[in-house]
């Protein structure tokens, strides 16, 4: 296994590239250590394909280096790489047994014929594969298929690192957890470098111990789950991670206040501080579940007109209104409700603010 | 136009794709059939659709019998999960063709393209041709054509599956509004839970073929008359261990001890099968009655706003929902506490005879 390094890379699929908007990805820097498990997540578009192509050697940068270790990688083909990858859909021979697909990438590098058993058969294992090892993978059905490609890409210890490109599409939503799990067990197993492509924020946050959030061509924030649900660096991780997303109302700042549609936003000590925001245009951001909506007001509460509440079984989404701003609230299933006015909060250890879409810390 | 089914069943090849269905919607109803994939809400959607026959009972329209009635003399439209729209047209021309194949004044269609477009948030892409969209844009198109011709039954089926879940966060919140203000028949097709109760209206469960429970959206969820049902409308399911009732007194999964109080109260004593839904189950104590048991952990799934802790206990894979996002390591124990008052009763056959109590509940019905 060996650590990633992209080095100042960036690309256009144009020949002559005239502005950013020209590039899929704008300067990325970034590196990916030994053993770790990582997750590239973005909407379609946001480049992270290009860049998973860019790191097993099907689309060359137009600028920067892929570095494995020390060693430039970034003129080198796919095979010359040593990676395995999982895709999308199925990559298997229809016509072998399940062993004899799991047994390719090994055999294919003239490994010992007893240790290609020892290591399929570990494989195999952990995926329960056992019981169909010596079926032929034609009959079997899509889900089982999908778990032999993955075991392809597992199956050797000696690679760089293992690249995964949305490989659960195609599993049943109710077999999707399972796979989930086995991965991160052969993650732990194997100490494994793995690179987890996916458009799913469930998929990226559960598989990956970091995630790297990716948005108009640009790795916007790199962090933990827990990083970018508590303290998203980019408006776009706010809105993207979590469900529903932040909630971001235009301010200006007094003192240690935020305003917002001219009431005060009382906001952590640290975050208000006027060297910090500088300039460009303001905004709080605060997660659903971390607003409190009271009957009555409170010394820090603002007023605000309640428009929809959607029950949605085990939580409450209230949509609120403060001046032109619209605000969703998340709410406990049996929560009371204010009626048509209610009077929200906004602890500040959960308020953000966020200058021109960055976070001022 | 009032929608029965009497007594339908379909079989193709000796399979079953349908089996016993009755029901009876009214206009400006929303139905929501939700079930795993093969549990025949296509074959139903295409049956009401005038697309399939059914091979016994009878379909009326407005009272009319019109079982054999093809596609044609019904007023539908339907929406799929794949973008359909014509390659060669612009947005604009693949919203208004149903309209020009009614013959509506050129007028007229203007105004309900530009309508329709505009609901959907498409307006500024009616020059466009589907190639030149996303797949949300190009699935907003195909919605807007089907909601411009005003049928009298609106089909759906799992019409978002295929998108980035940004967006059908989204576009679940604008169709339950659009469904609103609509006086046509909506059915819509969903697998996920979370999606029916989103989508609101009412709820018609379905599982091989048959229809298990219908009824108000957030009632169904809250009362499910079955274990299946409480299977299907959870996600992640309905945790489940087997229990008995004996000397007023509750005992699960023959470790696990609680005072059968209030809805356990009524219970005759005998064996059960009770069910607790994630969200009831806590890492922290929240009250004096709590069962306590120590669990642990095959996987943390974190959603981006919750966690889903799968913990093992007593032969069980529990899963724990979190509010939040939290890092747990594989195999690590956990304290799982268990409000008794939360349990669902089923008997052997999983037939619902207990159900908690919901603080809130008379709110929920108005």
């Amino acid at each position: 296994m060996a650590r990633i390094h992209l080095d100042r890379i960036a690309h256009s699929y144009v020949s002559k590239p005239r502005g950013e908007s020209d590039y899929a990805l704008r300067s990325i820097d970034h590196v990916w250590d030994d053993g770790g498990a990582y997750a590239l997540l973005g909407p379609s578009g946001c480049g992270k394909t290009t860049l998973l192509n860019i790191i097993s050697g099907l689309v060359q940068p137009s600028q920067g280096r892929v570095m494995f270790d020390e060693r430039d990688v970034t003129n080198l083909p796919t095979q010359q790489r040593n990676i395995a990858q999982v895709f999308q859909f199925p990559v298997i021979y229809d016509t072998m047994t399940v062993f004899d697909n799991l047994a390719f990438p090994l055999r294919n590098r003239r490994i010992d014929e007893a240790q290609v058993i020892k290591r399929v058969e570990e494989v195999a294992a952990t995926l329960e594969l056992t019981a169909d090892l010596k079926k032929r993978a034609q009959g079997l059905s899509a889900d089982a298929k999908q778990k032999i490609s993955l075991g392809r890409g597992l199956v050797r210890s000696d690679v760089a690192a293992i690249l995964f490109d949305e490989p659960l599409t195609v599993i049943d939503p109710h077999l999707k957890w399972e796979l989930r799990r086995k991965l991160k067990e052969i993650h732990e197993r194997f100490a494994l470098t793995l690179v987890y492509v996916t458009h799913d924020q469930n998929e990226a946050l559960t598989i990956a111990d970091r995630v790297a959030v990716m948005h108009e061509g640009q790795i916007v924030q790199f962090g933990t789950p827990q990083e970018l649900f508590e303290t998203p660096r980019h408006t776009f991780v706010g809105y993207f991670i979590g469900t529903p997303g932040m909630n971001f109302l235009p301010c200006t700042l007094d003192g240690g206040h935020a305003v917002v549609e001219g009431v005060q936003v009382p906001l952590a000590a640290d975050a208000a501080r006027p060297q910090n925001g500088a300039g460009g245009s303001l905004q709080i951001g605060i997660r659903p579940q971390f607003l409190k909506l009271s009957r009555a007001a409170t010394a820090s509460s603002v007023p605000v007109a309640i428009s929809t509440v959607e029950d949605l079984g085990n939580f409450k989404i209230v949509t609120a209104r403060l001046g032109a701003n619209t605000i969703k609230i998340k709410l406990p299933e049996d929560e009371e409700l204010p009626g048509e006015q209610g009077h929200l909060s906004f602890p500040p250890e959960w308020t953000r603010l966020y200058a021109d879409g960055v976070l001022v810390e | 136009m009032t929608l029965r089914l009497e007594n339908v069943s379909r079989s193709v090849a000796g399979e079953i794709y349908l089996a016993d269905i009755d029901l009876a919607l009214e206009p400006g109803t929303v139905n929501v059939l939700l079930g795993p994939t093969l549990a025949g809400k296509t074959s139903l959607m295409r049956v009401m659709a005038g697309l399939d026959r059914p091979g016994r009972g009878r379909i009326l329209i407005d009272g009319k019998d019109m079982t054999g009635a093809s596609l044609r003399r019904r007023n539908v439209a339907m929406v799929y999960q794949q973008f359909i729209n014509y390659p060669s047209f612009t947005v604009y021309d693949n919203i208004a063709s149903p309209l020009r194949r009614a013959g509506l004044s050129r007028d007229e269609i203007d105004s309900k393209v530009r309508g329709a477009a505009a609901s959907l948030r498409i307006d500024t892409l009616l020059d466009r041709l589907p190639a030149q969209l996303s797949g949300g844009q190009q699935q907003r198109t195909a919605l807007a054509r089907a909601l411009v011709k005003e049928a009298d039954l609106l089909l759906l089926d799992e019409p978002l599956v295929n998108l980035d879940y940004k967006l059908r966060e989204e576009l679940r919140e604008e169709l339950r509004e659009i469904f609103k203000a609509r006086r046509s028949i909506v059915v819509y097709a969903t697998t996920e839970p979370v999606e029916a109760l989103m989508i609101g209206g009412n709820t018609l469960v379905m599982d091989r073929g048959r229809i298990l429970q219908a009824g108000r959206t957030v009632e169904v969820y809250h009362n499910p008359a079955t274990l299946r049902v409480g299977e299907v409308f959870s996600d992640p399911p309905m945790n489940m261990i087997d229990g008995r009732v004996a000397d007023g007194e509750g005992v699960l999964g023959g470790t696990m001890r609680t005072p059968a109080h209030r809805h356990l109260s009524a219970l005759n004593p005998g064996d059960y099968r009770f069910g607790i839904r994630c969200n009831h189950l806590f890492v922290a104590r929240q009250s004096p009655a709590d069962i306590e048991f120590t669990a642990r952990v095959e996987l943390a799934e974190i959603s981006g706003s919750e966690t889903f802790v799968h913990a093992g206990f007593a032969d069980v894979s529990w899963v724990v929902q979190e509010e939040g996002v939290h890092t747990l390591s594989l195999g690590q124990e956990i304290r799982v506490y268990l409000d008794p008052a939360n349990l669902f009763a089923f008997d052997r056959d999983g037939t619902l005879i207990a159900a908690p109590a919901r603080r809130g509940a008379s709110s929920a019905a108005a």
